[in-house]
């Protein structure tokens, strides 16, 4: 299954391709959708082509630099799988252009709207004016169509950020790119390049057909369904009353435990800066630099694992914000996420950044080179993930296995055995006992939560009798250590939110004064996400008082992962103290999480909070968090 | 707790330098004051949020549309049932039927309002037109519909016909994956009669047992052809109304067909 060593490079570069190493067990499928070159192609003369400044070899995307910005909205024609379809772009490609601001400026963006529907670009985890966020409904009323509508604020941060369409499902046909921001001061860290690694998700279906398919039959891109044949192999490994049993547990809840993602490699193509795998996005270094990666999540519904087997990632920043630097060599990244990272590639012409879906339907990947057309191996897809009851914060939590000391696990069974029954010596074998009191002395208004652990979750009213909600999880914890369903136990160091601590202290240091508890729901069968039980038509905004700092709990009543993303201010999560840990703009959210962020309410105006997976914000998992005095 | 928050406030901003952990009275840094231009870029005039979150879908399945061969007469049949409308409150239709050499043998359709009223379970309330057997006839029908525990599909339906009729009917089934795309779905449905229907050759009591079982390989979710076996035993009254006109008790068929949805 020599699937990539027949991959040539793109731009018709006929030099042979060193062989992809150990042998890959992809499916065919990957493989035909591999050997699209990828790329929006320009030229159709329906855009004005813009000043492009190329970063290094990736001629796909341009580097937009400056304050004063032309940005164009329209149709190209793309092909990311050997047949074209009209992607969305800005200024002509797909990643649309990476922009590059400094903070301080004002930045002006004229953006032109050429298509025959409403438009918009919400800059994602920018602190702005309400009506400058881009949100059609709550802060504007879009671009329509022939509009050329003028974006002007000031930029008050630094970091690696993003940008994308908040119209519809425009985001997924193609329309985001990175933002980076030069901050004022120094960086606390040093490196001598810098390349984004933006990861999305590409389907060459319409996305309004792929959210209707959802709606009738949501397991439709599942093609991982428990089959007889895993009975067999599961009652071989463990004898047929632990594998009737499991299956019955399943059964009783209606649940799947294969439903990990709702939209799958078999509709997607993973792409890395706008590369399928087989274009093979090649970033330069010269041995003995330090490159620093921005990683952007741009995809509409896709987790990515990523690794550059070889390197170890030194994480120096997570949403554009600052942290305590931590090295890891594996770490998931949710939709709407940044994660910077600094690699000092040696040792080998080429090292391959690898990033496969959480479900292990397929990757995305580009290579890390001291030339073009050099690759390095790529390493297997590995076992599906299986989720356990543990996962979702049912039964007996028993807490979660060691991040990194245990023996990687061979296959879903030892997987599962190591999640049932931790070695007694696993780092984090204390979840479910009630953490340490809070610091009494500077007199925390702890809530219950903290201390909350072990015992059962109460729920809102509103999920009682409610057919949209499907579950209520039973004993969530913050899981701030977990690396992960799929991630546990594989022998790598893998980031988890509790290694991600902010390089600064809160800068708003007062205690919350009042806690929202939201719970996040939904109905598998019939495709419906929510808060609460409740979708977005159907609720009232969530008041916040000017000025207030207050404390949001959110708890996954679902057995799927929610990537959650404020508006306007910054989500501080809280450590398992109650104390600011880390400042986010994408707060993740596993199934069987209870997690909780300050929000300091400095923003007046109108603005969203919702789950950033696509399908499952335009189903309805999404509320206005309004700010008034 | 009253004393250390007055202490607080007190220091605020020493403590803020030394104690990370200290909480503030005051915001370390100041909550910038509210001007008319915060206040109108705060609250622009726009219309309201677009969403698709209540948006209306319809969905038709083909369950059945097979040709069947077996002890009886070959012909064509079909079952299908879909819907349209959002989330929890759906229009709904379901029609079925068979031709025997030539001539409609069984025909009817429903047409159901049903609402989402517990996590699994929709009610349904509506009109069911019987064309075949016999003249036609109508019936009221209520009845709920859902996933009953390991996954079993689950329709129960009960009617009130013309002159006092009365009969039910339950069905349940079940998709049992061999692999990802070949699914084996084996059906039971059960009919019963309040009384005795003599020119439909219905028998008070439970009528009939119709028992399917269908192999179809799903070559896109949405296309899939498949083979497979429908068996109908007759039963108490209906027996022998079926004895007394000298038909077969019951039949068995081989059947061969598409299943398709939209």
């Amino acid at each position: 299954m020599a699937t990539h060593s027949i991959e040539h490079c793109r731009r018709g570069d006929d030099a042979p391709v060193p062989s992809a190493g150990p042998a890959a067990t992809h499916s065919r499928r990957t493989f035909v959708k591999g050997l699209a070159m990828g790329g929006a192609v320009a030229g159709l003369g329906l855009w004005r082509p813009a000043v492009q400044a190329f970063v290094d070899t990736s001629p796909s995307v341009a580097t937009l630099d400056g304050s004063d910005f032309d940005l164009t909205i329209s149709e190209t024609l793309a092909d990311f799988t050997g047949s074209p379809r009209f992607a969305l772009t800005v200024n002509g490609s797909v990643p649309s252009p990476t922009l590059r601001w400094r903070e301080g400026d004002i930045v002006t963006a004229r953006v032109t709207n050429t298509l025959d529907e409403v438009s918009s670009i919400h800059w994602h985890g920018i602190l702005l004016p309400a009506n400058q966020d881009g949100v059609p409904g709550l802060s504007f009323n879009g671009i329509r169509p022939g509009e050329t509508h003028t974006y002007r604020f000031t930029v008050r941060q630094g970091g690696t950020y993003w940008y994308h369409s908040h119209t519809r499902f425009q985001e997924q046909r193609g329309m985001y790119g990175a933002l980076i921001i030069d901050p004022i001061e120094p960086e606390p860290f040093a490196y001598d390049r810098d390349h984004v690694v933006m990861l999305s998700d590409w389907t060459d279906e319409n996305p309004d057909r792929v959210f209707a398919k959802l709606k009738k039959q949501s397991h439709y891109y599942n093609f991982n369904e428990p089959t007889v044949g895993d009975f067999v192999r599961d009652v071989r490994a463990r004898g047929f009353g632990a594998a009737l049993a499991d299956r019955v547990a399943w059964g009783e809840m209606r649940m799947n435990r294969t439903d990990l993602s709702d939209v799958t490699g078999a509709t997607y193509t993973y792409l890395l800066n706008g590369q399928a795998p087989a274009g093979n996005w090649t970033g330069l270094f010269t041995p003995g630099e330090r490159v620093r990666l921005r990683f952007v999540n741009g995809s509409a519904m896709t987790y990515f694992d990523v690794r550059i087997p070889g390197l170890s990632m030194r994480v120096v920043a997570a949403d554009g914000q600052y942290v305590h630097p931590v090295s890891v060599d594996e770490f998931r990244i949710a939709s709407g996420e940044t994660f910077d990272v600094i690699v000092e590639p040696s040792g080998q012409d080429a090292f391959s950044i690898w990033a496969r879906s959480l479900d292990r339907t397929g990757f995305a990947s580009g290579t890390l080179a001291v030339r073009a057309g050099v690759r390095a191996p790529m390493p297997e897809l590995g076992p599906r993930p299986l989720l356990t009851m543990d996962d979702m914060g049912h039964g007996v939590h028993t807490g979660m296995p060691g991040t990194m000391s245990d023996p990687p696990p061979s296959n879903h069974d030892a997987h599962d055995a190591a999640a049932a029954a931790p070695p007694p010596d696993a780092p984090h074998a204390e979840h479910g006992v009630a953490p340490p009191p809070p610091d009494a002395e500077v007199g925390h208004d702890m809530p219950a939560m903290v201390t909350a652990d072990a015992a059962m979750q109460p729920h809102p009213s509103s999920e009682r009798g409610n057919p949209l909600v499907d579950m209520q999880t039973m004993m969530p914890s913050s899981r701030l250590d977990d690396p992960g369903i799929g991630l546990r136990n594989n022998g790598r160091r893998v980031l988890t939110y509790a290694d991600l601590r902010t390089l600064f202290p809160d800068p708003d240091g007062r205690e919350p004064g009042r806690t929202v508890e939201l719970h996040l729901t939904g109905h598998m069968q019939r495709f419906a996400w929510s808060f609460d039980g409740i979708k977005f038509s159907d609720a009232d905004p969530i008041p916040l008082t000017y000025g207030e700092r207050m404390r949001i709990v959110l708890v996954n009543d679902t057995m799927m992962s929610h990537p959650m993303h404020l508006h306007g201010m910054w989500s501080d999560l809280e450590n398992d103290d109650g104390e600011f840990h880390l400042r986010k703009h994408i707060v993740d959210m596993p199934p069987g999480s209870r997690r909780s962020f300050r929000v300091r309410a400095d923003a007046l105006g109108r603005w969203a909070f919702h789950c950033h997976l696509l399908y499952h914000m335009a189903a309805g998992m999404f509320r206005e968090v309004r700010v008034d005095v | 707790m009253r004393r250390l928050t007055v202490l607080v406030v007190g220091c605020a901003g020493v403590v803020a330098c030394l104690s990370p952990h200290a909480a503030l009275a005051q915001p370390a840094t100041p909550i910038p004051p509210v001007t008319d231009a915060d206040r109108a870029a705060a609250f622009p005039d726009v219309e309201a949020h677009a969403t698709p979150d209540s948006a209306v879908h319809a969905f038709v399945l083909v369950d059945q549309l097979e040709w069947h061969g077996g002890d009886t007469h070959a012909g064509p049949s079909w079952d299908s049932t879909g819907w349209i409308g959002g989330d929890q409150n759906r229009l709904w239709f379901r029609t079925e039927g068979d031709a025997d050499g030539g001539h409609l043998g069984e025909a009817e359709a429903h047409v159901l309002y049903g609402r989402a009223f517990a996590r699994w379970w929709d009610v349904l309330v509506g009109l069911r037109e019987d064309a075949r057997p016999g003249p036609a006839q109508s019936w009221l029908a209520v009845g709920v519909q859902g996933l009953a525990p390991y996954w079993f599909e689950i329709e129960a339906t009960a009617y009130l016909g013309t002159g006092g009729r009365t009969a039910a009917r339950l069905a349940a089934e079940y998709e049992l994956r061999l692999n990802n795309r070949l699914v084996l779905q084996p059906v039971v449905e059960l009919n019963l009669f309040g009384k005795t229907d003599v020119e439909r050759g219905l028998g008070a009591g439970l009528s009939t047992v119709d028992g399917e079982l269908r192999l179809r390989y799903e070559i896109r979710r949405e296309f899939a052809p498949y083979i497979g076996i429908r068996w109908r035993d007759t039963l108490g009254d209906t027996s022998r109304l079926a004895a007394a006109a000298g038909a077969s008790a019951g039949s068995r068929r081989l059947v061969a067909g598409l299943r398709l949805w939209f």
